[in-house]
């Protein structure tokens, strides 16, 4: 839907604000840009309703350059929501949120349908559309500010920090509130923040930029997953990152790739040769092929008398495996709601990859609290010294 | 009293004609300052390089005695009406000048910013929002000008412009207080019902969303 095609805005005095940027989005994708102040994600929004102009490259919205369209009426073609929320005190809400209809010659009476209409999609009361926005708390204002951008009904909606300047508890019912909205019209959002949290909350793409670039382009979970560099991590911060590890660790990681297995048709002596060497009480079986079949126990072995029998007479195949890529947030629910001492790992071809053992899940989870257990019991020692 | 009753008997008709000529020149000096000065103030605006300059030769000319103004006319304009107008029209200016493009300048860059962000044409922008905004900046000016203008218009006199200064000009020059308290009392108190009047004008003309956020109303 819109694309970057080598865009830069270089000002006066050669400081180049935005540098070779090129991006593509996508019909319904909410975009977050973020990165810290004076990174060019501003200048890069503002390029596209042409607040400001670049100085190379062009933007295209659906396949034409921006530069060629009408500048008044492409921006009446896009939403546009700013920080300060910007609702014109003079006004009325119904004559902000309907502005841009009005602008566009639509009728009073269609406007005071659409205005409605809208109050209806974030549940506000009618009455407000009588007021002025100074009687509106800061959060009911932005509200009305968001509505005004949906007013004639863009595909593409441009924000600015739009939750930057209200409360926490206010940020987050408006951050999930539109993030719902968004999702039922089928918005286009490009939307500007420097608030990890709330970009890693709202979009399904992240753009993360410093010094007019592009560092790092990617869904919230290929961002936390795998950090372009040091400034994305760090600027992702330590704590969210070691939490997302732990939410985005996958059983594959964890597993023991080495998992002691024996052939399907090998003999129950043999099976129990390998159990002692190496000091196991049971065996995952596999086919020729590497697939996973089942399993046998010690104790399967010690009640079949007969140990010149195959492996696959005895074994159980009714045994629960976990693939390698689920997230060990899952894996780690099931083995503990079936009290499982380990599951089998095996890939999407059923062939055996390794085994996840209560051990493995225990080291992980000292893993992730090790550091701060350390502090905070050198911190105790101190205070006994003292 | 009786003297102040004599006083109106004797020159009753030709005070309210002088009162009358005093008003004439006080507005049409006003109106034509808020046509010229109002737009002008919005223009420099939009043109931040000159208005520096603009702004420093509507100061000059306000430090430029009055007298000598209106003297500097009567070569260019003659006598009369049209020249003591203009001078006045010219002191006017820098009032309604300066409150102008501050009312128009000071208003929240945000909201500038979303006018345009959400496409209105500059036209658009300044006739329903800026215009709106600065109203009650521009409208202080206004009244202090017209203030100013009632006082000032006295001297309209000295080039045979007529109204209220005749009064007072002819008792300094016949030594008569009657005829100045005569000509100054009513110059008072034109100036305070002009001030009253336009200071109503100006709450009126405020928007009611602005006048909330005031926390007036």
């Amino acid at each position: 839907m819109l694309v970057f095609d080598n865009v830069s805005k270089v000002y006066a005095g050669g400081k180049r604000a935005v540098d070779n940027l090129n991006l593509e989005i996508g019909e319904g994708e909410f975009v977050c840009l973020i990165g810290p102040s004076g990174c060019g994600k501003t200048t890069t929004m503002k390029m596209i309703n042409r607040l400001v102009r670049p100085s190379e490259g062009k933007i295209l919205l659906n396949g034409e350059n921006l530069l060629d369209k009408n500048v008044v009426e492409l921006r009446r073609s896009i939403g546009y929501v700013i920080q300060q929320i910007g609702l014109f005190p003079h006004m009325t809400i119904r004559d902000n949120i309907a502005l841009v209809p009005r602008l566009k010659g639509t009728s009073v009476e269609e406007r005071n349908r659409r205005a409605e209409e809208l109050m209806d999609l974030v549940n506000m009361p009618k009455e407000f559309l009588d007021r002025y926005p100074h009687e509106l708390s800061g959060g009911q204002q932005q509200r009305i500010g968001v509505l005004r951008a949906l007013a004639s009904d863009p595909p593409l909606i441009l924000m600015d920090e739009p939750f930057g300047a209200l409360d926490p508890i206010t940020r987050d019912s408006l951050q999930a509130e539109f993030k719902h909205l968004q999702q039922t019209l089928g918005k286009t959002i490009i939307f500007v923040t420097h608030d990890m949290d709330e970009a890693l909350k709202l979009a399904d793409k992240i753009v993360i930029m410093r010094a007019g670039k592009i560092v790092q382009v990617g869904s919230p979970d290929e961002i936390l997953g795998s950090p372009a560099d040091e400034f994305v991590e760090d600027f992702i911060g330590k704590e969210r990152l070691a939490q997302a590890r732990q939410q985005l660790q996958t059983v594959g990681q964890i597993m023991n790739p080495d998992p002691v297995s024996v052939g399907m048709g090998e003999t129950l002596s043999q099976a129990v040769r390998v159990m002692r060497k190496r000091r196991v009480d049971s065996l995952l079986v596999t086919d020729g092929a590497g697939v996973f079949r089942g399993w046998v126990t010690v104790e399967m072995i010690d009640r079949h008398k007969n140990w010149d029998a195959a492996v696959a007479d005895i074994m159980e195949t009714d045994v629960p495996t976990v693939r390698a890529d689920t997230l060990l947030r899952d894996a780690t629910r099931n083995i503990l709601v079936r009290g499982l001492k380990y599951v089998p790992v095996v890939d999407e071809r059923k062939h055996l990859a390794g085994i996840l053992t209560r051990t493995s899940l225990v080291d992980v989870l000292y893993d992730s609290v090790w550091g701060d257990a350390e502090d905070e019991s050198s911190g105790l020692a101190d205070g006994e010294g003292a | 009293m009786d003297s102040i009753l004599n006083f109106f008997s004797e020159y009753g008709a030709l005070l309210f004609e002088k009162t009358w000529e005093h008003l004439l020149i006080s507005f049409a000096a006003l109106a034509l300052g808020v046509l010229v000065a109002v737009p002008l103030g919005i223009l420099l605006v939009r043109l931040p390089k000159v208005s520096g300059l603009v702004m420093g030769i509507a100061g000059v000319v306000q430090t430029f005695p009055s007298l000598a103004i209106l003297a500097f006319f009567i070569p260019l304009l003659g006598i009369g009406k049209v020249p003591a107008i203009v001078a006045l029209f010219l002191y006017s200016m820098l009032p309604i000048l300066r409150n102008t493009y501050i009312g128009v300048k000071n208003i929240d860059g945000n909201l500038i910013e979303a006018a345009r962000g959400m496409g209105m044409t500059t036209l658009q922008r300044t006739v329903r929002v800026e215009l709106p905004l600065a109203v009650p900046v521009i409208m202080a000016g206004i009244r202090m000008t017209a203030v100013y203008l009632i006082g000032w218009a006295t001297l309209a006199s000295f080039i045979g412009g007529g109204g209220l200064g005749d009064f007072i000009f002819d008792g300094l020059n016949l030594f008569r207080p009657d005829l100045i308290i005569g000509g100054a009392v009513p110059v008072t108190l034109l100036a305070i019902l002009l001030d009253w009047l336009l200071g109503k004008l100006e709450k009126a003309a405020t928007p009611i969303g602005v006048r909330l956020e005031r926390g007036e109303a």
